[in-house]
């Protein structure tokens, strides 16, 4: 089942996903080769299965947190603009960038969209809080088995102490940014993509 | 107390056991019985009758003995056993290995035990001989290393390494040699008869750095990743690097002349040396690797070639005198990653095992002969010419150290700082090589027991001071380590949570790393060398092995744990609790808690996956149990949260729902759609009467575990029935087995990704399942009603019915 869907990339589309997400033409082409590699199902669409072939996601604590960040809300497959805009958000930020963008709508791989980024994977339910139940999850996921729920907890509440500024127990967005002001959050969540 | 009386035993049983050996060690054929030997006398004709009727002639003896027909074998095990001995006796007091290096204590046991010989006027074996120690106790050492090299730091810091080894090591040499040399020619210190030649030669050999010791105490620190590596590389390499300096000096140093010729023929033989070594290594390590392709069928001998074809690459390498310590690292290299993905898992283990046990056992009995030989052998002092090496030791080190980094530095992605400098400078400690080619040097060397001295003073003064001393100062000078101790909390978890984040996309893209060169070859790897050295083209490590057990398991269990009452896992109850705890007054966090806080997460969060093995200790075998854990839990929390009736209250699944369980197979399409949340949907099925609809409890129960099944397809024939077999979940007869073939075959079926057809394995079930997906369509009232409360999150929704594509 499931139609075949062209795999070949056309320039037009190129193009337009250089415009939106500052890809080159080269870069977008590598990624599209390892798209359609990983599409086993050939419908031009990838979906939860196939992320999770990838047999190093399964070890990585955050996996499946990771792959749900590609799927926008409500959906189960994503197609290759919607593969790009999500990496998009790891291009290293460019200086000549910051000067060329007039547009309203900042550009993917900005400081704010890749903390907004890593915020998401905390905020499952999207009230654009970090709860402590989110926090706690994530840190569970994070360490090993010794440390006992009292200690995670304590961690937590510590997080949260430093962070809340406005005392509703939640870190809000604004307090993530905050927090991590001077972590080099541009190299940090960048990877340098190759052609 | 036990522990000494332990320990006292140990020592009782090392006593007994060398005391009986240097009985045995003598050359010559013992004549009579010995104390130590009791030997039963043979039958005395004089009474009794006589078995046979001549007088004249011996009886028959009952009880012989031949001890030279046995005595190397037998000599060598009970040296082996000797030196295990001591090993066992360190760790049985644990406290002493973390402040004393093992090299150190092996050492003083040698030291002991040649006294003990030195007393008696024995001599230690002859295990010193150039033929044995290079032949048969350094490559398993050597191999060890190679075999256990971590890949990644090692390719990203090659040029580093390379550095401080080849040019390091050239200017130890060059530089200490020189000194000496100047020295020499004071009169006062009487050693004017060593020429330049010589000089160099000695130079030479103690500029080789080892520095076990070092490596086990900056692993215990966690030192930073660079440092690390980088003194872990320059002990691999510069082994090399001194063994081609070597023989090249020896050579000269016999030469009456050295003329420019020499000079430039040197330069030129040190490449051909180095690079012909390394060309060597990658050659056997494919043809290894390509042997182990076609080797399925006799698995029990599988190791052997691992050991076979390094074993070889090292000795064709001695062969053409060429470097043949790159060769055999060079090998292992090359095989290690082709290797362990052919053979198969019991190999694999069996392969790391045996290569961890040979290198430690010859190790050790270097360090051990180091203290044997040092009472035992002629020593020749000479003050003057014995503590100016120390002093030029130090100083060229820590001299080359600096002046090395200082142009190295400009081209490092990190450079390193004094700290870092002070680590590598005092982390020279000399070892096993310069000890061994001590011995070596050839005996027309006027000076030879000089040298001899001079070495093992160096080797035994920096393994016991460096050695001992290097940990209260590396933690005192608060070397820079892999974690920060100045951050918040805050930046500690988010840090590691973007370190992970990335890890993940970075395997999203298929891109190894940043490099262009490393991404390059890693496609032609995946490629085409893959493609020929690999029996089975698929990353099957044991990870994934584990990985597709873990999933198989998981859809077993979800069919058998109805609607019983499964206790929630303790950290839902505790998350339960600390909802009603959410009100809680604020805590005051001290700063001892914090910096606790600090050292928990450092200890515990898990490092960022590597697509190589992690350091490894020296002296322990690399495991993966880190990433295990991590598996096993996230499967665990799949299938807690698939179990019905885990969910009590509506809140809990919006926290719980830390899988991804995506709105896949419908969970009820048969069921009314008056379910308000995820939860309830759980109890509704959980009421059905199951053993009636099983076959619909495992359409229905979730995709989150059925999904990734169709990936099972290399089960097949592997292990799918094994694995079916083991994990027994109760009782078997409950048709439980069928089961799995026929959702997951149904699944496939569904999603009909062309790997259907590999997941048949039982036929039975094919028409019940048949029938009842035209059944399975989604009443068309479900799908015309948006259920408004369903949150836009896949991972926090119940799975609906999704007519896929």
């Amino acid at each position: 089942m499931g139609s075949r869907a062209s795999t070949l990339l056309r320039e037009e589309e190129i193009e337009e996903i250089k415009k939106e997400t500052g890809f080159s033409h080269s870069q977008i082409t590598r990624l599209y080769s390892r798209f359609t590699s990983l599409d086993k199902g050939e419908n031009g669409a990838l979906s939860r299965e196939d992320f999770q072939r990838i047999p190093e996601l399964a070890i990585n604590p955050l996996g499946d947190r990771i792959i749900n960040a590609f799927f926008p809300d409500g959906e189960d497959q994503v197609n290759f603009r919607g593969f790009m805009r999500t990496l998009a958000h790891f291009r290293p930020v460019e200086d000549n960038e910051k000067n060329k963008n007039v547009s309203n709508t900042e550009p993917l791989n900005s400081r704010m969209n890749k903390l907004h980024f890593a915020f998401q994977l905390y905020d499952l339910d999207r009230d654009d809080k970090i709860s402590r139940d989110e926090l706690l999850q994530v840190l569970r996921m994070m360490v090993g088995v010794n440390i006992s729920d009292e200690q995670l907890g304590s961690i937590a509440d510590r997080t949260i102490q430093e962070a809340d500024t406005n005392g509703d127990g939640c870190i809000s967005f604004t307090e993530f940014m905050k927090v991590l002001e001077k972590v080099d959050v541009e190299q940090k969540m960048s990877i340098r993509f190759l052609h | 107390m036990e522990l000494s009386s332990r320990r006292g035993l140990d020592l009782f049983i090392i006593f007994c056991v060398f005391l009986s050996l240097f009985y045995g060690s003598r050359a010559e054929v013992p004549t009579k019985p010995t104390a130590g030997v009791t030997i039963l006398p043979p039958i005395k004709p004089d009474s009794g009758p006589q078995p046979y009727p001549d007088d004249e002639k011996s009886n028959l003896p009952v009880f012989t003995m031949d001890y030279p027909r046995i005595q190397i074998p037998f000599e060598i095990t009970l040296w082996m056993l000797l030196a295990s001995f001591a090993k066992i006796g360190f760790h049985v007091y644990h406290k002493i290995t973390v402040w004393v290096p093992e090299s150190c204590l092996l050492v003083s046991i040698g030291l002991i035990v040649g006294a003990i010989m030195h007393s008696v006027h024995e001599k230690p074996p002859a295990v010193l001989t150039s033929n044995v120690f290079f032949l048969y106790m350094l490559p398993p050492i050597v191999l060890d290393s190679g075999y256990f090299m971590p890949t990644r730091p090692f390719f990203e810091n090659v040029g580093t390494v390379l550095w401080f080894a080849v040019v390091g090591t050239l200017w130890n040499s060059i530089g200490i040699g020189m000194s000496l040399f100047a020295i020499c020619q004071i009169e006062a210190f009487g050693v004017q008869d060593i020429n330049l030649q010589e000089n160099l030669l000695f130079a030479t050999i103690i500029s080789a750095v080892d520095p076990v010791a070092v490596l086990s105490v900056f692993e215990d620190v966690n030192v930073n990743e660079q440092l690390y590596i980088v003194v872990f590389g320059e002990c691999l390499f510069n082994d090399a690097v001194t063994v081609v300096l070597y023989s090249m000096f020896s050579f000269v140093a016999e030469m009456p002349v050295v003329e420019p010729v020499d000079v430039f023929l040197g330069v030129a033989r040190f490449f051909v040396v180095g690079l012909g070594g390394m060309g060597f290594g990658v050659l056997f390590g494919f043809v290894a690797a390509f042997t182990t392709r076609f080797t399925s069928k006799v698995r029990e001998i599988e190791p052997l070639f691992i050991f076979m074809y390094s074993y070889l690459a090292y000795l064709v390498a001695e062969l053409f005198a060429i470097s043949s310590i790159m060769a055999i690292v060079c090998c292992a290299l090359t095989m290690k990653y082709y290797v362990e993905e052919n053979v198969s898992q019991r190999s694999c283990t069996t392969i790391r095992h045996v290569v961890k046990m040979l290198g430690s056992i010859s190790e050790t009995l270097i360090f051990f002969f180091l203290g044997v030989v040092t009472i035992t052998t002629d020593h020749e002092w000479n003050w003057g010419y014995i503590l100016f090496t120390l002093l030029f030791a130090f100083i060229w080190r820590g001299l080359g150290v600096l002046v090395l980094t200082q142009i190295i530095n400009p081209f490092r992605t990190i450079p390193f700082n004094i700290k870092d400098q002070f680590g590598l400078a005092y982390g020279g400690l000399r070892g096993a090589i310069s000890f061994a080619l001590a011995f070596t040097l050839p005996d027309n060397i006027s000076r030879k027991h000089l040298f001899v001295t001079a070495t093992i003073v160096i080797i035994l003064f920096t393994v016991f001071l460096q050695g001992i001393s290097i940990r209260p100062l590396i933690e005192f000078i608060n070397v820079r380590r892999t974690n920060r101790d100045t951050d918040t909390i805050n930046v500690e978890i988010h840090s590691r949570l973007m370190e992970h984040t990335m890890a993940g996309i970075e395997d999203i893209c298929g891109q190894w790393s940043h490099y262009y060169w490393k991404d390059k070859f890693m496609k032609f790897n995946n490629r085409i060398l893959r493609r020929i050295l690999l029996r089975d083209n698929r990353a099957e490590s044991s990870i994934v092995a584990l990985y597709k057990k873990l999933e198989l398991q998981n859809a077993l269990e979800i069919l058998d744990t109805v609607s019983g009452d499964i206790s929630a896992a303790p950290s839902l109850i505790s998350l339960q609790e600390e909802k009603k705890n959410s009100s809680k007054p604020k805590k005051k966090f001290l700063a001892g808690d914090l910096k606790n806080m600090h050292d928990i997460l450092s200890k515990n969060m898990y490092k960022i996956r590597e697509r190589t093995v992690a350091f490894t200790s020296k002296h322990a075998l690399p495991n993966d149990s880190q990433r295990r854990e991590i598996l096993i839990r996230r499967h665990s929390s799949v299938r807690r949260s698939l179990r019905p009736g885990s969910f009590q209250t509506r809140m809990v699944p919006k926290s719980q729902k830390y899988f991804s369980l995506p709105p896949g197979e419908s969970l009820n399409s048969r069921f009314p759609p008056t379910r308000r949340s995820f939860a309830d949907a759980q109890e509704t099925m959980s009421e059905v009467a199951y053993p009636a609809r099983r076959s619909r409890f495992g359409k229905r129960s979730s995709s989150g575990a059925m999904m990734p099944l169709h990936r099972l397809d290399t089960l097949k024939e592997v292990s799918s029935v094994d694995v079916l077999n083991e994990s027994e979940r109760g009782s078997a007869g409950r048709g439980s087995q069928p089961r799995p073939q026929s959702f997951r075959r149904h699944h496939s079926a569904r999603d009909n990704n062309g790997l259907a057809e590999n997941v048949r394995i039982g036929r039975d079930d094919v028409e019940e399942e048949e029938e009842d997906r035209p059944r399975a369509s989604p009443p068309p009232a479900w799908a015309a009603e948006p259920r408004n409360d369903t949150p836009r999150n896949p991972l926090l929704r119940r799975p609906q019915w999704n007519e896929k594509k």
